[in-house]
């Protein structure tokens, strides 16, 4: 099975609604709910990188009976440092985004952590491809 | 327990999201960084924070969290109360600090392990 979502840049009413209409169709397809928290947590926080850094992009995401690959693409600024950009606690967003909870520098550790494969490709002035993969079993 | 039991003991007032007052709450978590939320709250978990706006229903539906209870009087906009009906979060308000909150909420467990 194959979704496609198109992600708004700096949309804070509607960021987050491809990952809650993945995790409504993990749920019909009856996806153990341990995995589909890990799905939820990784594409969410993909997904606000994409409206908080990266003025939106697209979201592919294939479901298979062995695993679900995501691969979200972005026309951003790119990260110039992908090592540094991983760190716990690092991050660039404004002061108007920590406000709102977000930008304490977890999100891509917590990619890390809740995901089975985690590739990102990052180009300055180009934009950003990141790749996750969750196993099903 | 179940989010409506709650809300007659504790001083808390519900503001949306009143068609999840039957969710039931097993344990909670308690802060405001949103990405800390994501990585730690668990699902049926009801959570103590200060952010009053959309993208906290949204982390609270994604994780299946029972329901959202906010501090120090802050009041949630317009649409994160539209966002919580729609998502049937309960939205609780309380004039108490999350420390105190939790204190009450910790009395209620023991009162009702007694
Ligand atoms: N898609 C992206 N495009 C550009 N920069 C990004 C992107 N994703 C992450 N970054 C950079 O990596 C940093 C760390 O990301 P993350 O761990 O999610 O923390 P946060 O989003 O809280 O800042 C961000 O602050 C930003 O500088
Ligand atoms: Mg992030």
């Amino acid at each position: 099975m194959k979704l496609h979502y198109q992600v708004d840049g700096d949309n804070f009413l509607v960021a987050g609604e491809a990952s809650a209409s993945l995790k409504r169709t993990l749920k019909q397809l009856g996806i153990d709910s341990s995995i589909i928290r890990k799905i939820s947590i990784s594409m969410y926080e993909a997904e606000m990188n994409m409206v908080i850094h990266a003025y939106g992009g697209v979201i592919d995401v294939e479901i298979s009976t062995d695993k679900v690959h995501i691969l979200l693409k972005d026309k951003g600024p790119g990260i110039p440092d992908i090592d540094l950009a991983m760190k716990e606690g690092y991050s660039t967003a404004s002061h108007e985004i920590r406000e709102l909870g977000f930008g304490a520098g977890m999100g891509l550790p917590n990619m890390k952590r809740y995901s089975d494969h985690l590739n990102i490709y990052s180009e300055v002035g180009v934009g950003t491809t990141v790749e996750i993969i969750v196993f099903l079993m | 327990m179940t989010v409506k039991e709650l809300l007659e003991i504790v001083p808390i007032k519900l503001a949306a999201g009143k068609d999840g007052l039957n969710n039931e709450i097993e344990g909670g978590h308690v802060g405001d960084l949103l990405s800390f939320v994501m990585a730690h709250a668990k699902e049926k978990n009801v959570w103590v924070t200060i952010q009053g706006h959309i993208n906290s229903v949204a982390v609270a539906s994604l994780l299946g969290l029972s329901a959202i209870i906010l501090t120090e009087n802050v009041t949630p906009d317009d649409e994160m109360l539209r966002k919580a009906d729609e998502e049937s979060i309960p939205v609780l308000c309380t004039a108490l600090n999350s420390f105190d909150m939790v204190c009450k909420l910790s009395s209620i467990c023991s009162i009702m392990e007694e």
